[in-house]
This record gives C-alpha cells, sequence and structure tokens, in this order.
C-alpha cells in the first residue's frame, strides 16, 4: 500500500483535509463511514447490480489492431466511453449516489466543468429520485450548452457560478459553500479525485473497477494480467486512478499520466499541472497545483474542458513526486490530431480529454512486444462542436 | 502580554470589525484601521485576499477578487503595516486562507506578524489536528494567538478540543453558512448561544457570521464575550467610503 492513501488521509505528503470547521461534520461522519458501508454486502451488491445493469459494465477490453499497427506495440483500450452517459464519470456517481442514500442525505449538489460529471449526477439522480443541483461555470455553461440541457431533461437544477474566474474551480467552490450551507440533508457528490480526504479515496475506489476489469480481461486475453503500461489522461485524476488503482503497487506496470499542455506548457495557457504546479491547498486538499508566488490560485487553459483544473488529485501528486508514474504533457493541436487518429483508424470518435492520451504515441515509443492499456475515459459526441470549429468540418 | 488577551480582561463586550486589505483601494488598509480605531472599535481582523475564499459570501468575495484586482499580496500586506504600531494600539487579527500563508513559508510569515505586531491569526482551512501536529509550537513562539471555528453544528467533544488548543478566544460561527447571511437570530440560534455559554470554555467566544446592526450585536453579546461585523461593514465601505465609518461604528453601539 505504499502508492495509496495512508489512515490519515496521505499519499506521501499530500492529501489531508483542509476544511474550514463549518465543513467538518460533514466531511467526518463520511470519512468514519465510507468505508463500512461500502463493504456492506448490500452495498456492494446494488453498487455491482446497477454498473452491470444499467452503466453496461463491463466495459471491452479492445485490441485496437490498425491503432498497433500504426505505432508498432500492441494497444488495447479500455472501452469507458461505452458507459452509460459516454464517459467513467458515472461509475463514481453511482457509487455516491448509494452512500448518500445510506447516509439519509435528500439532497444532491455537484460541481462541473465541461457537463460530463454533471450529467451523470443529474442522471443518478433522475434513477433515484433525488433532488440534484450542478454548479456550473457561468462561461462554461455558455461553452457547454448541449450538457446543460441534457442536465435540465434529467431534471436538474444547473445553477450559474458567477465568481472569481467564472469556471470550475469557482464551481466547485460554490458547490462547496453550498455544502456550508446546507449541512444536515445535503450530500456533495465530487467529480474526480480530489477534495479533502476521503473523496479522492473514495472516487478512486469507486473507479477501480476499471482496473479490476482490465486484469480479469487480460489475463483471458493475454494469459497475464499485468500490462507493460497504463495510460490515462488527468484532469483531477479519476479516470487514471481508476485504471491504475489495482496496479499501483505492481512496479512492472509502468503508469503513465497525460495532462494537459494547453498551447505549451510555459506559453502562459496550459494546465499541466505537475509541470507547472507547486505543493499547496486547492479545495481542501493539500497537492500540486497552479499558482503565483502568492499563492493565488490561477486560471489553467486547455481546450478541453475536462482537464481545465489548476490542481490535481492527491494521489497523482504522490506518483509525480515519487516518480512511480511518468508525466507527459500534450498540446491541444496534438490532442485533437490524435483525436482525428483514433476515429479513423479504429472507428472511435473520442472525447477530447481522452485524445490527450492517444497523442502520447507520436513521441513516446514503446516495444513492438509491449502491452500498452489506454484508458480510452469518454466518447466525443459532447466535443463534436469543437472538433467541427478546430477541423473545419 | 498579547494585546487580544489584554482586550478579553476588559470588563466590556468587544465590537470587532472585519475588512479586506487593499479594498476599496490598494493604499486604504492604514487609513481604515485608523479610523476603526478611533470610533473605538475593540479589535480588527484585517482580511488577507485570496483567490478562493471557500467560506465567504458574496460580499467578502467581491472584497478579496478587487483587492487581488489592485494587486494586494502578502509582502505588500506587511510592508503597508510596517509601522502600524506607531498608530494602532488595540489588537489586531490577520484572517485569512492557508494558501498564502503556506506560500510565504508559515515560520517566515509568523515572524513577520511577531515584527509587525500582529497578535493573532484566523485561518479557517488550517484545520485543528494538523495546527496540532505542525503549526502549534510555530505559532507560540512568535506569540501568536491562533483562533478556531466553531460552529451549531460542532460537538461538545470537539468544542472542548477546541477549547482545549486555544489561547485566546474561540471564533463562534451564528449558523451554519458562509459569511454575510444577514438574518437575525431565530430560536434554535439563540439555544446554540446559550449552550456553549454553559459549557463554561476556557477560552471567551467572540461570535461572529450575520451581525450586521445594533440588534443582531446586542442579541450575540447577550450570550458572547464580542461579536464581529464583516460584510455589513464592508458593504458600508463599499457604499459610503471611510466617512461612514464613524457613523457605521456609532450605530452600532
Ligand atoms: C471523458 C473524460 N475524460 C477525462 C476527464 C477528466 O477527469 P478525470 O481526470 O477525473 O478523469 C473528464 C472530465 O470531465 C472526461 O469527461
Amino acid at each position: 500500500m505504499k502508492y495509496n492513501v495512508n489512515d490519515k488521509g496521505y499519499y506521501g505528503e499530500f492529501g489531508g483535509a483542509y476544511i474550514p470547521e463549518m465543513l467538518y461534520p460533514n466531511v467526518e461522519e463520511l470519512r468514519q463511514q465510507y468505508i463500512s458501508i461500502m463493504q456492506e454486502p448490500s452495498f456492494q451488491k446494488e453498487f455491482n447490480a446497477l454498473l452491470k445493469e444499467y452503466v453496461g459494465r463491463p466495459t471491452p477490453l479492445y485490441f485496437a489492431k490498425r491503432l498497433s499497427e500504426k505505432h508498432n506495440t500492441k494497444i488495447y483500450l479500455k472501452r469507458e466511453d461505452l458507459c452509460h452517459t459516454g464517459a467513467h464519470k458515472v461509475n463514481n456517481t453511482i457509487g455516491q449516489i448509494l452512500m448518500a442514500q445510506r447516509l439519509g442525505k435528500k439532497r444532491i449538489i455537484a460541481e462541473t466543468g465541461a457537463g460530463q460529471h454533471g450529467v451523470a449526477t443529474a442522471t443518478v439522480c433522475a434513477l433515484m429520485g433525488l433532488e440534484c443541483i450542478v454548479y456550473m461555470g457561468a462561461i462554461d455553461i455558455e461553452r457547454q450548452a448541449p450538457n446543460v440541457a441534457r442536465m435540465k431533461m434529467l431534471g436538474a437544477k444547473v445553477v450559474p457560478a458567477i465568481s472569481g474566474s467564472k469556471t470550475l474551480k469557482d464551481a466547485t467552490n460554490e458547490a462547496i459553500r453550498d455544502w456550508i450551507n446546507n449541512p444536515a440533508d445535503t450530500h456533495y457528490i465530487i467529480g474526480s479525485v480530489v477534495g479533502p480526504h476521503p473523496y479522492p479515496d473514495m472516487v478512486a475506489r469507486f473507479q477501480s473497477v476499471i482496473s479490476s476489469e482490465i486484469k480479469s480481461q487480460l489475463l483471458e486475453k493475454e494469459g497475464h494480467e499485468n500490462p507493460d503500461f497504463i495510460i490515462a489522461c488527468v484532469g483531477g485524476g479519476s479516470n487514471a486512478a481508476g485504471a491504475y488503482y489495482h496496479y499501483l503497487d505492481t512496479p512492472e506496470v509502468g503508469i503513465i499520466a497525460v495532462e494537459a499542455a494547453g498551447k505549451g506548457v510555459n506559453s502562459g495557457e496550459s494546465a499541466a499541472t505537475s509541470a507547472l504546479g507547486k505543493i499547496g491547498i486547492i479545495h481542501g486538499s493539500k497537492t500540486l497545483l497552479m499558482q503565483t508566488p502568492d499563492g493565488q490560485i490561477t486560471e489553467p487553459y486547455s481546450i478541453s474542458a475536462g482537464l481545465d483544473y489548476p490542481g490535481v488529485g492527491p494521489m497523482h501528486a504522490h506518483l509525480f513526486a515519487s516518480g512511480r508514474g511518468e508525466f507527459i504533457s500534450v498540446t491541444d493541436d496534438d490532442a485533437m490530431n490524435a483525436g482525428i487518429q483514433l476515429s479513423k483508424l479504429e472507428g472511435i470518435i473520442p472525447a477530447i480529454e481522452t485524445s490527450h492520451a492517444l497523442a502520447i504515441f507520436e513521441t513516446r515509443k514503446f516495444k513492438p512486444s509491449d502491452i500498452v492499456v489506454v484508458n480510452l475515459s469518454g466518447r466525443g459526441d459532447k466535443d463534436l462542436n469543437t472538433y467541427i470549429d478546430y477541423f473545419n468540418l | 502580554m498579547n494585546r487580544i488577551s489584554e482586550k478579553l480582561k476588559e470588563n466590556k463586550k468587544i465590537l470587532s470589525i472585519y475588512f479586506t486589505a487593499g479594498y476599496p483601494s490598494i493604499d486604504d488598509t492604514v487609513s481604515v484601521l485608523e479610523a476603526l480605531q478611533e470610533s473605538g472599535v475593540d479589535m480588527v481582523e484585517i482580511g488577507l485576499p485570496f483567490s478562493d475564499p471557500l467560506a465567504d459570501g458574496p460580499t467578502i468575495q467581491a472584497s478579496s477578487t478587487q483587492a487581488l484586482k489592485n494587486g494586494m499580496t502578502t509582502q505588500l500586506l506587511f510592508n503597508q503595516l510596517k509601522d502600524i504600531r506607531k498608530k494602532i494600539d488595540i489588537p489586531l487579527v490577520l484572517m485569512g486562507y492557508f494558501n498564502p500563508v503556506l506560500q510565504y513559508g508559515v515560520e517566515d510569515f509568523c515572524k513577520k506578524c511577531q515584527e509587525i505586531g500582529i497578535d493573532g491569526l484566523i485561518l479557517p482551512d488550517l484545520p485543528v489536528a494538523e495546527y496540532k501536529e505542525h503549526y502549534q509550537e510555530i505559532f507560540e513562539n512568535y506569540g501568536l494567538i491562533n483562533v478556531f471555528l466553531i460552529t451549531p453544528q460542532t460537538s461538545n467533544d470537539r468544542i472542548k478540543e477546541i477549547d482545549s488548543v486555544s489561547n485566546g478566544f474561540i471564533y463562534m460561527v451564528s449558523s451554519a453558512s458562509v459569511t454575510g447571511g444577514t438574518h437575525g437570530f431565530g430560536k434554535s440560534t439563540k439555544d446554540y448561544f446559550k449552550r456553549i455559554s454553559e459549557m463554561k470554555l476556557n477560552n471567551p467566544q467572540i461570535l461572529g457570521f450575520g451581525i450586521s446592526n445594533a440588534d443582531t450585536f446586542n442579541s450575540a453579546t447577550k450570550y458572547a464575550k464580542g461579536a464581529i461585523i464583516g460584510s455589513a461593514f464592508i458593504k458600508m465601505l463599499s457604499n459610503e467610503g471611510f466617512k461612514g465609518i464613524k457613523k457605521f461604528i456609532k450605530s452600532i453601539r
């Protein structure tokens, strides 16, 4: 358990719960109960049944023959894009809605950037008949109109965050303020492996179904559970945490994290947190974050709204600082081209977040015998407008 | 002896004002402090602006955003306050979020506070456990009083723990909310005030959040040693500027 959370809620020096006292009772209640609730047989039964019947798991581990030929290595795609709602995000929201019910909560709040997590939260709230309020930056509401409409169709109330820079970090602040104002009946479904302990660990556990499936699927296809490398894009880091989870303490499996370089790591318009960040505190967690020398959190940039977060989950900060993970950043342009390439070679249109992970094959070379698993975190439907504008389709 | 502790010994109710450093204009910090002291305020919390103030409502958020736009930084605030003790003798508390302190360097920050004559710190997102394990010794070495918050949801056991690590006063948040609420105090809030006052804690309590006028100040100080006004003061400052300060304080008591 070297790379997983310790009993104080830290990954190495990263993590913890740096929260105002107003949040303490809620976060503490969750901390005391999350593991025992998750381990209840009735919870496991309901969680697994929903993942199977509602989300459509297990998702395939697909051998990408033409992509493999192109890059002269053996590439498998873990098809999280085939999950209901189009991305891995729903694994977490299913888990957390069941958690919220067992904690007796009646009202659900969430933050969203691109709207994927907002849609996944609105979906499970509709499923369970719970009130749902999603905070979304006013600027993102304009940029992501189709997802806003989906949330509304699903019965959620979408509240614009008009403070600060009016994007994901501000939506997260607003969700946290809502939780401060509604301490008794509300559960906050955070959308990635970020926030105060126990959120990073709880979300990682819900997403860990990804690597547990990869293990058994590889065993079936290759005769062994371990790939040589596992690759995922990292915004907050939830799809990556799920894909790495059961391999964290298996050093033979190389872990590769791909961040968004935006217009270039040194362009001033980037979201490559490991390259540009310093240790500090964001949304209740001590982790790497992009900030001014004075400790003010700065606004990141990426063409992909889901990677546009100024921090990174504490697990990933630790993977970076310890050297366990290899961190690579990919520009907007390289990601967009990789998205087109996958579409043409395999007939799969990826989310732009995911395209970042696919782009590393241009520069990071693998041996022909290497088995490389890419976590295909989401599908590109939500990004069609961006693809259309970028390529003049 | 620390000015906060001295002040708390006086046989009177404490009126404390929060304002954001560098707001409305970058050079206003010292002038606001002078006007507050002249008006007879007992203590001041100087807000160190932060980009992501989680525990604050719209008024304080907006003042922080403006102060940062004006160019406020931790170092600049320290420079502005360099000679403050030649002019101001009431207790001064810095209130802010932990990240800017961490980036300045916790020990350097505390040292600077001592040099200037800052008496205490309120860092709402520095949790008790972290404080005890890593920072209590540093804060105390530099003579700083650290102030923790309690809320209506805080359990009695936790209140006792907070009381035991506190060395000045406890910041009693009036209701489950971010700063800037304006509703008066209902029965359940008064029950909470009573419950805490009956706990006979070692540290006196000063009430904050939702104190906006003489009415709320009086009902708060019926149970607590004092009260803190933040958002209402900042609103007044935005509307009326310095010239409103005296009148505002007079209207409270
Ligand atoms: C398809 C997809 N992949 C990745 C991400 C990034 O989030 P995380 O790093 O938590 O997986 C998002 C976020 O919206 C997403 O929609």
